[in-house]
């Protein structure tokens, strides 16, 4: 196996164009698990560690760009304002100490359909940033970028550099089952945003399908339905929260049933669009 | 490959490190630092936990090469020669270690909560422990030695 050190963004784009077998390592929460249990013997590892920026954000066109080696922690400590649910979602990975390591490249680089940054960023329509030596810059829409289980639209010789997301404009709510408050992979978990300028609202399944998943048909009739000024429409919710369950196409595993996911997928579509349905009005009241 | 960083305020060199290694190994097998706990090897116990550049990490999730050139910080670089950090000596005196396997985890874990939150409350340190697991003490006695070591550090 080779240790592959790039320092500069530049010199991680060769290295992985002229090595696009090599397995990327930024926080290594997931890669390393997988070498220490022997399940992986990649040809080489490719070390981002060096490769500062991609650790830092900013502000840039309108978005917020969050480096793809941004750990959680700062996510938490440094987004909650312009990033709400990917905030909250950040909240929920691990603990402390992988929460200092792991980050939202790594979530995306895995693909796992459990992933927790993965529902907040298709609830708030993130544009992943990724680059190859030969070809140049990419910018994938979250919804294009998962394409099965743990697989992604990253090709070989490509690298993710970045997540762009807007600063939220409105309440946003992630929700996640598992059991316990800690190291926990989603049963399942939802994520959603309000676009009140568009008068839209954003949804995000996590671990409720092969890949994760926006639920179309819900967003559809609350862009028809929602009145922007009144209190929640108790059926308009109860459809919402039907639609949110029909959009997911769970199975079953060891963390739980596809029947119990449907249903807390349910669940959660309600109580998450009820709490931002809270703070909305609380909002346009004060 | 040879990996050299800075362990406890001194450098030290590995050879012959394979390159799929982790950082825990090499402290522990290399090093003769083995202060670090190997259990899970997969981050869910926080057995293994040393500061890396000054962040609490899981030394089984960090690759060897990874630590070229920073700074490392194990359990046994907390003690100023004989004289125990607050956190070992309130470890010892509530009575928080059994089996003492999960124990440098949680101080150093516990070291960095105080470090960072200078009365930090029940629920702070609850949840700055919830990714080190203790199957001996059902937690209360290592609570009570966190909220020790925290009024000890305050009243200094």
């Amino acid at each position: 196996m080779d240790f592959l050190r790039p320092t500069t963004w530049e010199e991680a784009l060769a290295a992985k164009a002229d090595r696009p077998e090599a397995v990327p390592i930024q926080g290594g929460t997931d890669v390393m698990v997988e070498l220490n249990f022997d399940v992986r013997r990649p040809a080489a590892l490719l070390d981002l560690g060096q490769v500062a920026e991609l650790r830092a954000w900013g502000m840039v066109g309108g978005f917020c760009r969050v480096g793809a080696g941004v750990p959680y922690t700062t996510i938490i400590e440094e987004l909650g304002g312009p990033l709400p649910g990917l905030a909250q979602a950040s909240r929920t990975v691990g603990s402390p100490q992988i929460r200092n390591r792991g980050s939202v490249g790594g979530n995306l680089g895995a693909a796992s359909p459990a992933g927790d940054s993965h529902p907040p960023l298709l609830a708030a329509d993130a544009v992943v940033e990724v680059e190859s030596r030969d070809r140049g810059v990419r910018m994938v829409p979250a919804t294009a970028f998962y394409l099965g289980v743990k697989r992604s639209a990253l090709e070989p010789d490509e690298l993710i550099r970045a997540v762009h997301v807007r600063p939220a404009t409105g309440p946003q709510y992630f929700s996640k089952v598992g059991t316990r408050n800690a190291m926990v992979i989603a049963v399942c978990s939802f994520a959603i945003a309000l676009h009140p300028g568009e008068r839209r609202v954003g949804t995000g399944l996590g671990s409720a399908a092969p890949t994760p998943r926006r639920a179309y048909e819900a967003e559809e009739l609350l862009a028809r339905e929602l009145d922007w000024q009144a209190p929640l429409d108790p059926a308009l919710l109860r459809r919402f929260g039907e639609l949110c369950a029909a959009a997911a196409a769970p199975i079953d595993d060891v963390r739980g049933t596809a029947a119990y996911r449907v249903h807390a997928i349910g669940v959660m579509a309600r109580r998450t669009l009820t709490w931002a349905w809270n703070d909305h009005l609380g909002r346009r009241a004060a | 490959m040879r990996v050299t960083f800075t362990v406890n305020g001194r450098e030290e060199s590995a050879d012959n490190v394979w390159e799929g290694e982790s950082l825990l190994y090499v402290l522990r097998e290399r090093l003769g630092l083995p202060g670090s706990k190997n259990a899970c090897e997969q981050g869910e116990c926080g057995s293994c936990m040393v500061y890396l550049d000054g962040v609490p990490v899981c030394a089984c999730l960090v690759a060897a090469g990874q630590a070229e050139g920073r700074q490392v910080r194990t359990v046994e670089g907390l003690a100023e020669g004989d004289r125990l950090d607050a956190v070992q000596e309130a470890f010892a005196e509530c009575g928080a270690v059994q089996c003492g396997f999960c124990t440098p985890g949680l101080i150093v874990q516990a070291h960095d909560l105080i470090a960072r939150v200078e009365r930090p409350s029940d629920a702070e340190i609850r949840e700055a422990l919830a990714g080190n697991l203790c199957r001996c003490t059902g937690y209360e006695k290592i609570l009570d030695a966190v909220r020790l070591a925290a009024r000890r550090k305050a009243a200094t």
